[in-house]
């Protein structure tokens, strides 16, 4: 990425890319006029990102055939986009606002549990009860539910500076776990509901409705029309990617489609009057008091939206796995993931949100395994089975058959360190240095009265 | 405690509000025109201890309409902390605050705010990350688009593109006014000083309000910089505006204010015209010697 | 408007938070009255015997004895340093695991391979029992590792800060926090990287390991009689410390106001040296004495603990050692005695209701005052 400075000077408005600037300056190599033009635009810099790490993924995997490639990006390309979704929101809270919510677990969990409970039949098989109503009521009264607990844990927000509410939302996130875990809450709910959580078994999910979009009743060898078509050209029929491989990316077109809803709805919330009251109270609630802004109604408006959109990637994300339970699934761990994910793609850039997510998944989170996995194959040793004995052997080779085996560990001491990195020198992560302005109209240079107007 | 003199409070010297010109009406023009007659600003009985230490013990003084009023006093004497009572930064413990004639004492920052009492700060707040033009189009109430959902749904978006459009051509007005439009484009954090109190001042000014209340605005700002923007408020005031300053140059207190309040340990010691206060020996034993 | 202390009744009435939590206060010490007595009225009351009782108490005390330890250096840093370390929790952990291998080492003599010992067992076959280690038969060793674990987690928590947070000395608390974020994810997987993953047994068992106290009909187990002994040692010498030195006095100073400490001459980083050696020395012994307490040792059990040291911080007020130790105590006690009235599986749920209370209406904590910038 270019390395301009952090505090921009006169930048162009992010869409604006008058001729007169690039006819203006030196004549650049056409490599840097293209990383120029690719940067200005949004959409140019994620597809280039997901083309980067799509050649990566072919080139890791390759040797073991074509399902392993597709499967593969399939497995990036999920991850990246459920990463980027959570961003967003989060994004809306800390980016944007400047709310230090550590509580996206927890949210998330809301999410994802109330529809399940919603959605689940009355009479399971196993596990706990539910209301049995449709899906997409589920998927309702699951962001309900969280922008509802978000109005709730709004409240010390409105009081409490950044590093209070970390720590305030992190206890609550840890309680709405504890809670969900607790099989005495279980019991109470089906006792006086008739629905249940599961406790610390968890529940199972309900099917995946794009699956039922493939095969009839979501059941492998009876396709629809459509999986017949797409299984026919691409899958066993054509090509020879795995049905599941095909239904999988038939998923992640739709977490696509839902990603590209998430970015516009920000977008336009970020790019108004809303927006800059949002920026100001990040800078400095007092001078958004004293020109007319009320912050306190703001800051709650603003969790109980980003609290929706939690809720809705949570369901996205984990609803479609087919289990959840409340540990490991939604511990603190996985707030700081997303995180990440912000402060990567740059806090208060939504473009540097998504960018942030995909990369955080690609490089960060399965890039580091897979890579760890690889390497271990072409090493010809047995894994010494604990560092101690590794460090004893005196044996390199078999110190790396450790240290590739044990590649988990090894990736979260990498993941912290890329933290650190990145707080030490580039704060503003991949694309916070560009200068987005709130505003639902151009406001650069040429937007002055008689310079003619451009509007948006 | 000592109440202000009504008769010794009215200056003689007082112009009314000038005829505006024909041509051109900008918006702030035409508000100015519409400023309802009340005293626009009073503060009674004013008192404000924050533990064990009183900072304000029993102020009152009043504001005249289109006046440009001088506050002053030596370190301590209250000033800030008064204006923080009047715009709700702080409650009041006692006393009260009316703004045409309506009472405020103790309503939060906003509120007042939206009513038409705007402040700048002493040291210059500017929003450093968003640029300066971005600053000034925050500042106006009450627009459209600071509903959310009026800014996300389609069908009403158009609305607030149109204002925005508004909002933008009123702001680039303003930065010419005060000719810092050269810097519209850059981040308000890379302002020089006196740059950033032109920026507070454009953005106060862009609420549309009735008084505007000026926390050493000329602290640190060089000489051509002062003349400049003691021009803009004389021109401001001659369109209506009420300008009440609190400022630590004696000069430019005396040259330019026709009414001058005197504040020391907390209250109001004496108020008249820059005449009558440079010959008041409260006023004088007060500075101990300071050049008045 | 403002506020009058002139009547308690005035000032409760002003603020609804303290008085909702007077009520509260009221209705459970009425509620455990009953309860002892035997008495029940509907809702109020039930049986509670004062064994149990007694044994409740003492766990909390126990538990908050180490939480309180453990917060002294957390605290510390918030005021001196003026930012939240969300990598505290893993400094009780690296002291746990270094102190209890060297206590191995010296506990279990010739016959055990050492890469057994120095790694807690996560490396040969070799049983608690087999190595032996408890304060009542091997003293020396168990005394040995408590040193070990408070030198090296010092060494540790000094390197740290050299390497991660001194480059960032001028940054705000946040970015601060986010740093100490990934700092804690260094030094937890570290850990699980030499040690492994698995939960195990550190301390031996041994018979009459109990130690009765018949008039009060309290049992108490010799590992939590040395933890207390210990904890409050390791407090006086603290308490000695910043009230006799020159150092100690340097500390106040600055926890209470870093700008004024540094006009006055107070050499800032000697200082801030001196926080990161106590404070991380303070923290290795008390995850040393967790884990003897417990008897089991796992790599993020410091992890888990760090929201209740944050909450016995909170309580007592940050920048005040004192306030760590009540503080600690408080959640301790809440920790273990929230079982009369509420399910066993929120017990941790309710010590942080007990901080979010906190924070919300009396951010400056129990002996608060000091405000952090």
């Amino acid at each position: 990425m270019s390395d301009e400075p952090a505090t921009g000077g006169s930048g162009a408005g992010e869409d604006a890319a008058p001729d007169s600037a690039e006819a203006d300056a030196s004549p650049d190599s056409a490599a840097r006029v293209l990383l120029d033009a690719i940067q200005r635009s949004d959409l140019g810099v994620v597809l280039v990102t997901l083309g980067v790490i799509y050649v990566a993924a072919a080139l890791v995997t390759f040797p073991d055939g074509l399902n392993s490639v597709v499967g593969l990006m399939q497995t990036l390309t999920f991850l990246g986009l459920v990463y980027a979704l959570s961003a967003l929101a989060l994004n809306l809270h800390w980016g944007y606002t400047g709310l230090f919510n550590i509580g996206v677990a927890g949210f998330m969990a809301i999410g994802v549990y109330t529809m399940g409970v919603v959605v689940r039949p009355p009479d399971p098989a196993f596990g706990p009860p539910g209301l049995g109503l449709p899906l997409p009521v589920g998927i309702v009264a699951g962001m309900a539910l969280s922008a509802l607990v978000g109005l709730f844990a709004a409240l010390p927000a409105l009081r409490l500076r950044a590093d209070y509410l970390a720590i305030v939302t992190l206890g609550l996130s840890e309680i709405i776990r504890l809670t969900l875990q607790s099989s005495t809450v279980d019991t109470f709910l089906r006792e006086t509901f008739a629905v249940g959580t599961g406790g610390g078994r968890g529940m199972g999910m309900p099917d995946n409705p794009v699956r039922a979009l493939f095969l009839v009743d979501g059941r492998a060898g009876n396709p629809t029309a459509l999986g017949d078509a797409v299984f026919g050209t691409l899958g066993e029929g054509g090509v020879g990617i795995s049905n599941n491989i095909l239904v999988g990316w038939g998923y992640v077109l739709v977490l696509a489609a839902f990603l590209l809803g998430f970015y516009v709805f920000l977008e336009r919330l970020g790019r108004s009057p809303f927006g800059r009251t949002l920026k100001a109270i990040r800078e400095d609630e007092l001078v958004a008091d004293s020109l007319g802004k009320n912050v306190d109604l703001i800051k709650i408006k603003v969790f109980a939206i980003g609290c929706a959109l939690m809720g809705l990637a949570g369901i996205l994300w984990f609803g479609s796995q087919g289990n959840v339970s409340p540990t490991p699934q939604f511990m603190p761990l996985l707030t700081f993931y997303i995180f990440v994910a912000v402060i990567i793609g740059g806090a208060g850039s939504n473009a540097g949100s998504v960018v942030g997510g995909i990369v955080f998944a690609a490089v960060l989170f399965e890039g580091p395994r897979r890579l760890g996995a690889v390497v271990r194959d072409t090493i010809d040793a047995s894994t010494p089975p604990s560092f101690a004995d590794a460090v004893a052997s005196l044996d390199p080779v078999a110190f790396l058959a450790y240290a590739t085996d044990n590649v988990a560990p090894l990736q979260f001491v990498f993941l912290g360190l890329a933290l650190i990195f990145i707080m030490h020198r580039r704060p503003e992560g991949l694309l916070g240095h560009r200068i987005e302005t709130a505003a639902a109209v151009d406001l650069s240079a040429d937007s002055r009265p008689d310079g003619g107007d451009s509007d948006e | 405690m000592s109440s202000p003199d009504a008769g010794a409070g009215a200056n003689p010297e007082a112009k009314p509000p000038e005829e505006l010109p024909e041509t051109d009406d900008s918006p702030i023009e035409e508000a100015a025109q519409s400023t309802p007659p009340g005293l626009p600003l009073r503060v009674d009985g004013l008192v404000k201890r924050f533990g064990g230490v009183t900072a304000v013990d029993g102020a009152s003084f009043e504001v005249e309409e289109g006046s440009l009023t001088g506050l002053i006093g030596p370190n301590g004497a209250g000033k800030s902390t008064t204006f923080d009572c009047i715009t709700g930064v702080h409650d009041p413990t006692a006393g009260h605050v009316y703004f045409k004639d309506e009472e405020i004492t103790g309503l939060e920052p906003h509120r007042i705010a939206r009513k038409g009492l705007v402040r700048t700060f002493q040291i210059a707040r500017e929003l450093g990350e968003m640029t300066v033009l971005e600053n000034l189009m925050l500042a106006p109430k009450g627009q459209r688009g600071e509903s959310a959902i009026r800014a996300v749904t389609p069908g009403l978006r158009g609305a607030v593109v149109e204002e925005e459009l508004d909002i933008r051509e009123r702001a680039w007005e303003t930065l010419e006014f005060f000719e810092i439009d050269h810097l519209a484009t850059e981040h308000a954090a890379n302002l020089s000083g006196g740059q950033r109190k032109l920026l507070e001042m454009a953005r106060a000014l862009m609420t549309d309000p009735e008084v505007v209340l000026l926390d050493e605005p000329l602290a640190g700002v060089n000489p051509t910089l002062e003349e400049k923007l003691l021009d803009r408020i004389h021109e401001l005031r001659g369109e209506g505006y009420t300008f009440l300053l609190v400022e630590h140059d004696m000069d430019v207190i005396m040259n330019n204010c026709e009414h001058i309040i005197v504040m020391h340990q907390g209250r109001v010691l004496a108020e008249g015209t820059a005449a009558e206060i440079r010959n008041d020996e409260r006023v004088i034993e007060a500075y101990l010697g300071e050049d008045v | 408007m403002g506020t009058t202390d002139s009547t308690i009744a005035g000032s409760l009435r002003d603020r609804p938070g303290l008085l909702a939590t007077v009520l509260v206060g009221v209705v459970l010490a009425v509620d455990l009255g009953a309860k002892l007595a035997g008495v029940e009225a509907g809702p109020i009351g039930g049986s509670l015997s004062t064994a149990r009782l007694g044994s409740n108490l003492w766990s909390g005390v126990v538990i908050g004895l180490v939480i309180g330890l453990a917060g002294i250096g957390l605290s510390m840093t918030y005021s001196i340093l003026n930012f939240a370390n969300f990598s505290h929790g893993d400094l009780l952990s690296l002291g746990a695991f270094t102190g209890w291998g060297v206590a191995f080492v010296v506990a279990a003599g010739s016959g055990i391979p050492l890469r057994a010992l120095l790694t807690v067992r996560a490396a040969g076959d070799a049983t608690p029992g087999e190595i032996g280690a408890h304060i009542l038969t091997t003293p020396a060793a168990v005394l040995v590792g408590l040193v070990v674990a408070f030198v090296v987690t010092a060494l540790a928590a000094l390197a740290l800060d050299r390497a991660f947070y001194r480059p960032m000395r001028d940054r705000s608390g946040i970015s601060l926090l986010i740093a100490s974020i990934g700092v804690a994810l260094v030094v937890r997987y570290l850990i699980q990287f030499v040690y492994g993953s698995g939960r195990r047994g550190v301390t031996a068992s041994v018979d009459a390991s109990n130690v009765a106290f018949a008039p009060l009909g309290l049992s108490v187990d010799a590992h939590e009689l040395a933890l207390s002994v210990a904890a409050i040692a390791l407090m006086l010498a603290m308490h000695f410390m910043l009230q006799h030195t020159k150092l100690g006095t340097a500390m106040r100073a600055m926890a209470d106001n870093k700008d004024l400490a540094s006009i006055t001459g107070i050499p800032a980083e000697r200082v801030v040296t001196a926080t990161w050696l106590i404070g991380g020395g303070l923290a290795g012994a008390s995850g040393y004495l967790y884990v003897m307490l417990r008897g089991t040792i796992q790599f993020d059990f410091g992890w888990l603990l760090l929201l209740l040291i944050f909450a016995a911080v909170i309580l007592g007020g940050i920048g005040s050692v004192y306030g760590a130790i009540a503080g600690g105590l408080v959640i301790g006690i809440v920790f273990t005695t929230s079982t009369i009235w509420i399910p066993s599986d929120f017990n941790e749920a309710a010590a942080f209701a007990v901080m979010i209370l906190v924070l919300l209406f009396r951010p400056q904590g129990i002996f608060g005052g000091v405000s952090t910038a």
